[in-house]
């Protein structure tokens, strides 16, 4: 079965252009095709693939001795390609793609401060991940680096990010957070407002860098699955599952289907409950506090049963290698279908108040437009692409076990508004109730888990999972010893975050909670 | 509305009551003793997330929920650590955060006591010491709860404020 019907069209402008390519793969980094190319067609290459339509996935590097190797990952109707390059550790010089892909900027900016890179007519060269724990000729994803660093004492506030300044009669700023007022992560909002619009919003964020992809280099395969499990904590299960499954197929581990389809039950009843939380988060930050206490009701009644069912409230850690740690028996599945079907009837009643009640239309509605044009510049996925008209699942569209044997419906609008993007988020509950159900009803016989096998030092692989927030993607490289030698989990959140910048402007500054939960970037995922 | 008001009545008091949670009820109430007594009817708490996952923060919103519903023992969390007689702090210390939490501990007027939540903020989880991470919170400023587990559920949270009041 082969879906990549585009690639040899692509490939043969690749030709047109004169892009020298060398050998690829349709393996090594499965279900993703690889393409190695020279580093001086690196940004001609972009050029093609975005002329292509192609969406920008993911950039990451990885040091190989004493040369640096960049991946880029593009995907197109659920197929992905992943163009790789290599330049030199002394003089690591490449152009820029940011030019043709906005949503690079960040990711460019985040591998320039861990392993310097320089990207060549990259039009923002600030630092991004960088704050004041390390300098600025040092790069902690470099082999060199020793994984304590260079820490001596006190770490100084960042308090000179050279921020976008906006001049002008009547013009104030508003800088926000770190800390911040609500129970919420930590990141600075600079915002620039006349009145009460807001002129412009800038994020800094990087305060919860805690050097996920420095220490799981070195670290047993196992525990790197216990921290890819904190990447984000509300997306423990798909996180989990995505590491999981990019070691798996550098491993060639066959999972038992009955612990591919509880990973999948897990998955969807994460996602049942991040969304009746922040459903009910988003009312509240319009002051609809009926929403925010029977949502939040909901959630913790969901959250009890996943604790009976899995021993986790949140499901964490109940995914390893080769399969999940538990199991469940008929008089639990019995259980999760009687909740399904109660939380069936509570939805419809909260729906018909969703329609029908005018001060939520009124707050929730023209709110934080985020047009499908600018949607599909930056790549946005999730929710937040959904309700902007970028009609994308990895469910559906890549259909990864089992979702290939599952029917998926992503519900998908154009409107933009926080009320499109709440919208998505009710409707998607149901569909993930459709397909516990479907799993329960067919899930699978047999093993829940299957011995780990080491796989040989340079086995790579790469994992691609739609969690609650959209596409998340993982690449991770072996070392000796079922050590990690590469790991770089890229949360949905990349992709969402600079959407946030554009969709606030005009807005009223009351209304950025609202519209802040309603896109409800990880900072923990982003920051890594 | 009336859609709303019907279902606000179908749906009743779900607030856990002796029967239903004997534990909670039993930790609310000697709480709410001790809040009385210690702190004159309210304990004002300021959650600080400096390198947390988010998990302890989804635990944290679920004290808020009427299953617990923290507030009615007199336990609620402000906006600013100037209201603050306690902080509850979650996640390791990222370094790029040492300096944010410093400050937030000198704006909480004394007395004041520090509660670690979850396993990264008692003893560096799977996050530890690296160039990036304090580790503990204990590292950067004086702990005077420890709460772990990963993360902890809102009923360990209220045991742990109980333990302490009583000391």
């Amino acid at each position: 079965m082969n879906r990549f019907d585009w690639l040899s069209e692509l490939l043969a402008r690749f030709q047109d252009e004169h892009i020298l390519l060398y050998k690829g793969s349709a393996v090594v980094l499965a279900p993703a095709h690889t393409l190695n190319v020279d580093s001086e067609d690196w940004a001609s290459c972009a050029a093609q693939t975005k002329k292509y339509r192609c969406r920008f996935s993911a950039l990451w590097a990885q040091q190989l001795d004493d040369e640096l190797q960049l991946n880029a990952c593009y995907e197109k109707q659920g197929d992905y390609l992943v163009l790789r390059t290599k330049i030199p550790l002394d003089k690591p010089l490449i152009h820029s793609i940011t030019p043709h892909y906005a949503n690079a900027d960040r990711p460019e900016r985040h591998c320039h401060d861990m392993f310097g890179i320089e990207f060549k007519k990259q039009p923002d060269n600030r630092r991004w991940s960088r704050h004041k724990a390390w300098q600025a000729n040092q790069y902690p994803l470099r082999k060199d680096f020793p994984v304590a660093g260079f820490n001596t004492g006190l770490t100084p506030p960042d308090n000179d990010y050279p921020f976008l300044s906006v001049q002008g009669s009547g013009v104030y700023e508003i800088p926000v957070g770190p800390v911040h007022a609500g129970i919420i992560e930590p990141g600075h909002f600079r915002f620039q407002a006349v009145g009460e619009m807001v002129l412009n919003l800038e994020q800094h964020l990087g305060y919860v860098h805690k050097g996920i992809e420095k220490i799981a280099e070195g670290r047993d395969a196992h525990r790197v699955v216990k921290l890819a499990a904190r990447v984000s904590g509300d997306s423990c299960v798909s996180h989990a599952w995505a590491s999981c499954l990019a070691m798996e197929k550098a491993a060639l581990c066959q999972v038992p289907p009955r612990a591919v389809w509880l990973r999948a039950l897990m998955a969807e009843r994460e996602r049942v409950a991040n969304h009746l939380g922040d459903i009910g988060a988003i009312a509240n930050d319009v002051a609809f506090g009926f929403f925010f206490y029977q949502f939040g009701r909901l959630r913790e009644t969901w959250q009890r049963l996943s604790q009976a069912l899995f021993g986790h409230r949140l499901m964490m850690d109940c995914l390893v290698l080769g399969g999940v740690t538990q199991d469940i028996n008929q008089q639990q599945i019995d259980e999760i279908l009687r909740q399904i079907k109660m939380l069936r009837k509570e939805w419809r009643e909260l729906k018909t108040v969703f329609n029908e009640n005018t001060s939520l239309e009124d707050r929730l509605e023209t709110t934080g437009i985020l047009s499908p044009d600018y949607a599909q510049r930056l790549g946005c996925v999730g929710y937040v692409g959904r309700a902007s008209g970028q009609d994308f699942d990895v469910r559906r569209d890549l259909a990864y076990a089992p979702y290939n044997k599952l029917q998926v419906k992503s519900p998908c609008y154009n409107r933009g508004d926080v009320a499109a993007r709440t919208l998505v988020r009710l409707n998607e509950i149901q569909s993930s109730l459709d397909l516990i159900e479907q799993i329960c009803q067919n899930l699978p016989t047999g093993e829940i888990q299957t011995p780990w096998q080491t796989p040989k030092a340079g086995a790579e692989g790469l994992g691609f999972i739609d969690g609650w927030r959209g596409e998340i993607v993982v690449y991770v490289r072996f070392a000796e010893d079922n050590k990690i030698d590469r790991f770089f989990p890229r949360d949905p959140s990349w992709l969402t975050w600079p959407a946030l910048e554009h969709l606030i402007r005009g807005n009223i500054v009351p209304d950025f909670p609202v519209c802040n939960k309603s896109v409800n970037g990880s900072y923990s995922g982003h920051d890594l | 509305m009336l859609k709303i008001l019907t279902k606000v009545i179908k749906t009743g008091v779900v607030t856990e009551k002796f029967e239903r949670n004997a534990d909670l009820e039993r930790f609310g109430i000697e709480i709410k003793t001790l809040v009385d007594k210690q702190f004159a009817g309210s304990l004002s708490i300021r959650a600080v997330d400096v390198g947390s996952c988010n998990g302890c923060e989804l635990e944290i919103h679920a004290l808020n929920n009427p299953y617990y519903n923290i507030e009615r023992f007199g336990v609620h969390f402000v906006a600013s650590p100037r209201h603050a007689d306690a902080l509850l702090v979650t996640g390791v210390v990222s370094r790029h955060m040492e300096t944010a939490l410093l400050r937030v501990y000198e704006a909480t007027p004394a007395p004041k006591f520090i509660i670690a939540m979850g396993d990264c903020a008692v003893n560096g989880g799977e996050f530890g010491v690296s160039y990036a991470s304090c580790g503990a919170v204990g590292n950067v400023i004086n702990v005077d709860v420890a709460i772990p587990r990963c993360p902890p559920p809102p009923l360990a949270v209220m045991q742990a404020i109980l333990q302490f009041l009583k000391t």
